[in-house]
């Protein structure tokens, strides 16, 4: 469980986060939505511990967030930021490996191997293996940074816009993937979403954000309402149910 | 393979590099002249293991530099940490020119640190969309620690010193001038037991943090053996440029960024690349001797160019 209480964030005289309260619940995926600029990333950096927090406590299980060892936390959380544009230049294989980082300190066991593979053949990415990232295409390096995270077998995953430029099919095949980790090993996945429609069909649990603070928090059938969608992204979509499923128009 | 190749070029180039110089020595003459062995084990011995050591080391401490700074075009010599060592050395020699030579080492050591620590701020203040910058403010900032370290030197008529370490080569290495250089061979080997730190820290803060890394003790870390191997460079055999850029770009080139495999490769190269720009320039005006900085500079661009327009084998 994830619990963040009173946690605000200011850069300069501009406030990114406002007192926020949160609890996210062990296992599952749950998704962070909001507008650009409502701070969802910030809340990612903080509870990953990417920035010293100013204000508030963020507790991950037993684990306080800041005053925890870092290493110990590493093996506890994973997070994948935005995707950056420079890849480093190392070959899939070495890359996922280096999720192994926090267990091996350098020296790699057979099990640190055994789980850099079924990393690998989780993701798809056991034929690409060989390959070096900067010769991939956009899709396939974001799966195997994804891949990566998810070798450092962790509780929890925190994923900011991992569906950031990929095609419909990858989206999908990695949403899955991650609705099976969740249900078949209790992995805990927050996940920041740009795209309601994924949110709406993959998540157990939606927090709404805006302007540095959390307007709604519930199941995707409680959250995505033409109600809330127009308070948080301030548009006003047609909002459909069809086979029990929320789909939005765009 | 590669690697074999390469450990294979070095043995050859040692051997080499043994038997030439201006006093004639064949490989024949060992067996039956007490002169030759002589000659092999108080000059051309010693000036092999030095130009290979420093090949090898300041290799070794440009990746690191390039992984510290995330950015491939910086190198310890032309970015302060050079001049630093130069400076401190000077200040020294001018203040405290009695004290043992380790510790004159150790204080340039931290003149060196201390520079190329300002310079890691300096770098964090540029703007990141802009690459070319760092190693620009990096030659300007070089560029002005080494004119003052030029400046003080004039003062105090120390201009000589001054030039045997800003301008690198081996001619005058000999036994017991250059036992110096094991201890930044010492340095070098053990940074690679940090390989794997290293390579996380040049993927960034962000990687660095959530594998669990104490990114600021492993930028330490480094600094202060970049420093070491420079400061005890410059003193013993003076400033060598290039040689902590090019290689590592070729290394990195060839075969990625994962430094547990490829960083013995770039120290291997480093060490080949130089020994044979030093035996080139012990031939190209024999017997006179062209200084190893300027040779490396042309083979060091020849090959670096090559590999730029060589076709990509595995893209």
């Amino acid at each position: 469980m994830i619990e963040i209480s009173g946690v605000s964030y200011r850069i300069g005289g501009a406030r990114i986060l406002d007192g926020i309260n949160l609890t996210l619940p062990k296992g599952g995926i749950s998704a962070l939505i909001g507008p650009n600029g409502a701070g969802k990333s910030t809340l990612l950096s903080l509870i990953a511990r990417l920035m010293p927090h100013q204000t508030g406590t963020i507790t991950v299980d037993n684990l306080v967030v800041g005053a925890c060892p870092n290493n110990t936390f590493a093996r506890k959380l994973a997070i994948l930021p935005q995707a950056s544009d420079a890849a480093p230049l190392l070959s899939v294989r070495e890359l996922v490996g280096f999720g192994r980082y926090p267990y091996h300190k350098g020296r790699p066991s057979a099990e640190d191997h055994a789980k850099v593979e079924r990393a690998l053949a989780t993701f798809g990415l056991t034929d690409l293996a060989a390959r070096r990232l900067d010769t991939l295409s956009g899709g396939q390096r974001q799966r195997a940074q994804v891949a990566m995270t998810y070798a450092q077998d962790t509780d929890y995953i925190l994923l900011d816009e991992p569906l950031n430029n990929l095609d419909i099919a990858a989206s999908r095949s990695l949403m899955r993937v991650l609705r099976d980790l969740a249900a078949s090993q209790g992995r805990t996945i927050v996940i920041v979403l740009h795209d309601i429609n994924y949110a709406a069909a993959y998540a157990d649990l939606i927090v709404a954000m805006k302007g540095g603070r959390i307007v709604a928090t519930g199941t995707p059938d409680d959250i995505v309402t033409e109600a809330v969608v127009r308070e948080v992204f301030e548009t006003d979509p047609k909002i459909h149910r069809i086979d029990g499923k929320v789909i939005i128009e765009v | 393979m590669i690697c074999l190749a390469l450990v294979l070029t070095l043995v050859l180039l040692c051997i080499t590099s043994l038997f030439v110089g201006v006093a004639d020595l064949s490989p024949a003459a060992i067996l039956s002249d007490p002169a030759a062995l002589d000659l092999i084990w108080t000059s051309r011995g010693p000036r092999t293991v030095a130009v290979v050591i420093t090949g090898g080391a300041l290799a070794v401490s440009g990746t690191i530099m390039q992984m510290i700074v995330r950015n491939r075009f910086v190198e310890p010599m032309t970015a302060g940490t050079g001049q630093g060592a130069a400076l401190g050395i000077l200040l020294v020699t001018l203040f405290t020119p009695s004290l043992p030579i380790l510790m004159k080492m150790a204080l340039a050591t931290t003149v060196a640190l201390a520079t190329s620590t300002v310079f890691l701020f300096i770098v964090n203040r540029l703007p990141p969309t802009q690459p070319m910058l760092v190693p620009l403010v990096g030659l300007i900032y070089g560029g002005i620690i080494g004119a003052g370290v030029l400046f003080v030197a004039y003062q105090a008529d120390l201009l000589q010193y001054i030039d045997i370490w800003m301008n690198g080569e081996f001619s005058g290495v000999l036994q017991g001038r250059y036992e110096l250089l094991w201890i930044a061979a010492g340095v070098a080997a053990l940074s690679y037991l940090a390989a794997d730190q290293f390579a996380i820290i040049g993927m960034g803060r962000t990687a660095s943090v959530n594998l669990g890394l104490n990114y600021t003790q492993v930028v330490v870390v480094g600094l202060l053996s970049i420093s070491v191997v420079t400061a005890l460079t410059v003193v013993t055999v003076g400033m060598i440029p290039f040689v902590g850029l090019v290689v590592p770009n070729i290394v990195s080139r060839l075969s990625g960024d994962n430094l547990r495999a490829t960083l013995p490769m770039t120290a291997v190269s480093g060490a080949a690349l130089v020994l044979a720009s030093d035996i080139v320039g012990r031939l190209i005006r024999y017997p006179f001797e062209i200084a190893v900085g300027s040779v490396f500079g042309v083979l060091g661009a020849a090959v670096f160019l090559w590999l730029l327009y060589a076709p990509r084998r595995h893209a």
